[in-house]
């Protein structure tokens, strides 16, 4: 058995800023577990630029971005496993994994970061009817496809779904001579970013049908129909409204699930607004000195802030490894409640009295809105409370509180929207 | 000149091709699709059936007893993922109880053994999660879980290493009756057979009018299913049916041998036979109806839906039989439910009626008869570091979902029967069958395809003939 002070599940952006950032705040044994044959996750096959603006306020693509810190890594004795996948995992932080050299080992640590990421939803979850032949992707899959093998997945898409990655593709199976016929967006908003809807899909002309979803899918072999049709508030199709479009393929981006699968074998709780470990504000989850962080936590929308977060994780593993291993789970603490218009937050509880002059909390909205005021309450009292000019569900927003008027809370804190009013 | 040439590779075929590679024969197997199980046997309810339910007498409450009780023996045999879970019959009302003893009784006469009519408490003792105003239910512990695909893949596999020939990709076009042998024209070749078994599924009726008058006719009728994810997989214990109505066996609530959970099918009749199209009308009927069973079932852990079609015929038993026309050529035809169960039982009916036929079947001094498998999840840590030792590509996982190393895609690839197909690999090594759907794994898959048989990347299908999946470098 192999024993570290910090055992790194994952070595995408997140696990690489959660180690970098334990080891510059005095960890020395780290260990960073990869399941792929390089560091880098996903972001190997992000060549297109956008990334970094925030952190580094140049415009970077994802190799580069990543590389900015599989370089630093490379600094600290951090010792990297790649080619290597965990299959075990429990709450004593024993950590089951195999890979070709060495076979099946186990590692304890004293503290454990999931760094493992997301993936992609498919076809099964959102119950597309149809004929099952070939030519559908995942968008990430037809990225990986055209990006890293260097083949282009069809001549003619509908994608459906307008996340970030959807629009990304439609652009980027455009600048390789495909046609994009179609991205058709259930809702009546997009959740990508503006600038991507912008520069993805307006400037090559590839029209966004908001409110519509696929209806039915034709191609026993190969994909060669796709009806999309438009839907009603409750999102049921409209008989009538079909459009059909001749096509080879169709690009499915349909929101991220994180990855959760050892967490659950470790029996730690999971939030099932976020689908990620329930944590504390110094990103431990229920389970002692396992800490969890990026987008196996909650999905982000920029890996800018997915480095910063992991960042937290790894500076907050580092202080628990180096203040013995205490448990904070006992100190008191308040749980945060997702109020009025808010779909999740994260960290979901509050350790009271943490050194910290404030607390940093990531949440989301349920719809649009401009002018509106994020309150902070307890009860009927307002603690404080946030002007934003604009509220969209595809944007994470970020609220940061002083401690000192958490003082004398005893058993919650709720985050509310008071719309200014509905876009 | 071959002695018996079996037209389709579903699990028929397969099974009649197990049994008759045994003997002194040359024999050879038609498949118009790119792989072995492509039609029925790899989209139905993965059960074998107790048989309690064939009206007794028939040739179908015959066969499932006997059948199901070949393949407990067969699975371990051939490494088949097998599981003898036991079945209930769900009853909810007091018709429902009058039914599931008629059931009772029928098993009795059909030869089940085991069976025990439960009531309320004992039910919802063993089987939790299901809805709480059950009434009674009937046990049928001999009642199992199976991989279809996979049996149907090892006993092909097997046949194979005796010398069974596959004739993958061949569509039989024509078939002209000689004075003692069959001319058989495919899409990509000629060749003669003084035998010929027409297990050709849904087109059995089809294959036999192409080589004389054929007296019985397939009616499709397609059924739709979702499988859910592994974290669904526990809900319940057994195979739950509702209670047979005039429309069927109704939609069966089940664990998988994986350990996903399986709910369906409905029953669409007069469909095209190549009509496997999933519909949001059917999908929705399935899960109301699976609801009367358990309301435990989460739909957002779904991880595909499929259909699958029965080959329903226009009689009401399985035809084993000889074709009006002659007696060289069997008919095993009109095989629905319980015909995954009854499989074997039926090969073994069709080789009594070659005999019949004339056919002398010596059997063979040396055959195989089973098959090694490895399944890396299964086998114990010291297992698996022995053989990551002895083969690194055993520590290589390719599908993240399932734990499906590289070394077990490779083991499917150097098969009997190599897969040439992304799916074909999955039906054999469990890669992209779990949550992510090969949304990861299938590029690399992909990758070891072409690079292990040489195939140029754009060149690698999906599954069936036509399925590219990229359209150029570039």
């Amino acid at each position: 058995m192999l024993k570290y002070d910090l055992a790194v599940i994952g070595g995408g952006p997140a696990g690489l800023a959660a180690a970098i950032s334990a080891y510059e705040n005095g960890i020395r044994s780290i260990v960073v577990l990869e399941r792929d044959v390089e560091l880098g996750g996903i972001l190997n096959q992000c060549i297109h630029n956008g990334f970094g603006l925030h952190r580094f306020g140049e415009e970077l693509t994802g190799p580069q971005y990543a590389e900015r810190f599989i370089s630093k890594l490379s600094e600290t004795s951090a010792r990297v496993l790649l080619g290597t996948m965990v299959i075990g995992l429990n709450s004593d932080r024993y950590i089951t994994c195999v890979n070709k050299y060495d076979g099946v080992f186990t590692i304890q640590a004293k503290a454990v970061i999931l760094a493992m990421g997301c993936r992609e939803r498919n076809r099964g979850p959102i119950g597309l009817p149809g004929d099952r032949g070939s030519g559908i992707f995942s968008a990430g899959s037809a990225q990986r496809y055209m990006n890293i093998d260097g083949y282009l997945v069809g001549r003619r898409a509908v994608i459906l779904g307008s996340g970030d990655i959807g629009l990304i593709m439609a652009r980027r199976m455009t600048l390789e001579g495909a046609k994009v016929l179609a991205v058709a967006e259930l809702m009546p908003h997009s959740n990508g970013l503006n600038r991507n809807i912008v520069q993805c899909l307006d400037d090559f002309g590839i029209p966004l049908y908001l409110s519509h979803t696929v209806t039915d899918i034709f191609g026993k072999n190969r994909l060669d129909k796709v009806v999309i049709s438009q839907v009603d508030d409750r999102l049921k199709p409209i008989p009538g409204t079909e459009k059909e479009f001749d096509c080879d393929t169709l690009l499915l981006s349909v929101g991220l699930i994180p990855e959760n699968e050892l967490t659950r074998t470790a029996e730690i709780p999971i939030d099932f607004r976020t689908n990620g470990a329930v944590v504390y504000d110094d990103m431990q989850t229920e389970s002692e000195g396992i800490f969890a962080c990026g987008n196996v936590l909650h999905v982000h929308d920029l890996v800018d802030f997915v480095s910063s977060e992991s960042e937290k994780a790894g500076k907050k593993a580092a202080e628990y490894i180096t203040g013995g291993c205490v448990s904070i789970h006992k100190a008191a603490t308040i749980d945060i409640k997702n109020g009025n218009g808010v779909v999740y937050t994260v960290p979901q509880k509050v350790v009271i009295g943490g050194p910290e002059k404030s607390l940093e909390v990531f949440f989301r909205v349920r719809e649009k809105s401009e002018k509106s005021i994020v309150e902070v309450s307890s009860g009927n009292r307002i603690i404080s409370s946030f002007k934003r000019e604009f509220l969209a569900p595809g944007e994470m927003e970020r609220i940061v509180i002083p401690r000192k008027l958490l003082e004398n809370i005893n058993e919650s804190i709720a985050i509310s929207v008071k719309s200014g009013g509905t876009v | 000149m071959y002695d018996v040439a079996i037209i389709g590779a579903g699990i028929c075929g397969a099974s009649v091709a197990y049994y008759l590679s045994q003997k002194k024969l040359k024999i050879c197997v038609i498949e118009k699709e790119t792989d072995v199980s492509m039609g029925t046997t790899k989209a139905n309810s993965a059960i074998i059936h107790a048989g309690y339910d064939p009206k007794p007498g028939t040739i179908m409450a015959r066969l499932n007893v006997r059948g199901s009780a070949m393949i407990k023996e067969l699975a371990p045999k051939l490494s088949v993922p097998y599981k003898q879970i036991g079945s209930l019959v769900l009853a909810f009302d007091e018709r429902d109880l009058d039914t599931i003893n008629l059931l009772y009784n029928r098993g009795i006469q059909n030869g089940v053994v085991g069976m025990k009519i439960l009531s309320s408490r004992e039910t919802l003792e063993i089987e939790p999660n299901i809805r709480t105003d059950v009434k009674g239910s009937l046990w049928a512990p001999s009642a199992a879980i199976i991989s279809p695909w996979e049996l149907c893949i090892a006993m092909c596999e097997v046949a194979a290493e005796n010398g069974c020939d596959f004739l993958l990709e061949n569509e039989v076009t024509k078939i002209k009756s000689e004075p003692s042998f069959f001319e058989i024209t495919t899409t990509e070749r000629k060749l003669q057979a003084k035998y010929i078994v027409n297990a050709a599924g849904i087109y059995s009726d089809r294959i036999c009018s192409m080589a004389g008058s054929c007296d019985f006719s397939i009616l499709p009728s397609k059924g739709q299913y979702y499988l859910l994810d592994k974290n669904q997989g526990d809900i319940v214990r057994h195979i739950l049916f509702q209670c047979p109505t005039e429309l069927g066996k109704g939609v069966l609530v089940s664990p998988t041998t994986a350990g996903n959970l399986i709910i369906g099918p409905n029953a669409e009749s007069n469909n095209h036979p190549e009509d496997l199209s999933t519909t949001r009308y059917g999908l929705d009927y399935v899960a109301v109806t699976a609801a009367k069973t358990t309301d435990k079932i989460n739909l957002r852990e779904n991880v595909r839906s499929f259909s699958g079609l029965r080959a329903n015929s226009n009689r009401d038993d399985f035809i084993i039989e000889p074709a009006l026309f002659s007696q060289r050529f069997i008919n095993v035809a009109g095989i629905k439910s319980p015909g995954l169960s009854s499989a074997p039982a039926i090969a073994e009916v069709a080789l009594d009626l070659l005999e019949k036929g004339g056919l002398a079947m010596p059997q063979k001094e040396d055959y195989k008869n089973s098959r090694k498998h490895i399944v890396f999840n299964e086998l114990t840590d010291e297992q698996k570091n022995k053989l990551i030792k002895e083969n690194p590509s055993f520590g290589n996982i390719i599908c993240r979902c399932n734990t499906v190393t590289e070394g077990e895609i490779l083991q499917a690839l150097h098969s009997p029967l190599p897969p040439k197909t992304i799916d074909g690999v999955k039906r054999r090594a469990g890669t992209g069958m779990g949550r992510c759907q090969g949304g990861f794994c299938s590029p690399r898959v992909h990758e070891i395809i072409s690079r292990e048989l040489n195939i140029p990347f754009e060149k690698v299908e999906q599954d069936r003939k036509g399925s590219y999946i990229v359209s150029e470098k570039f």
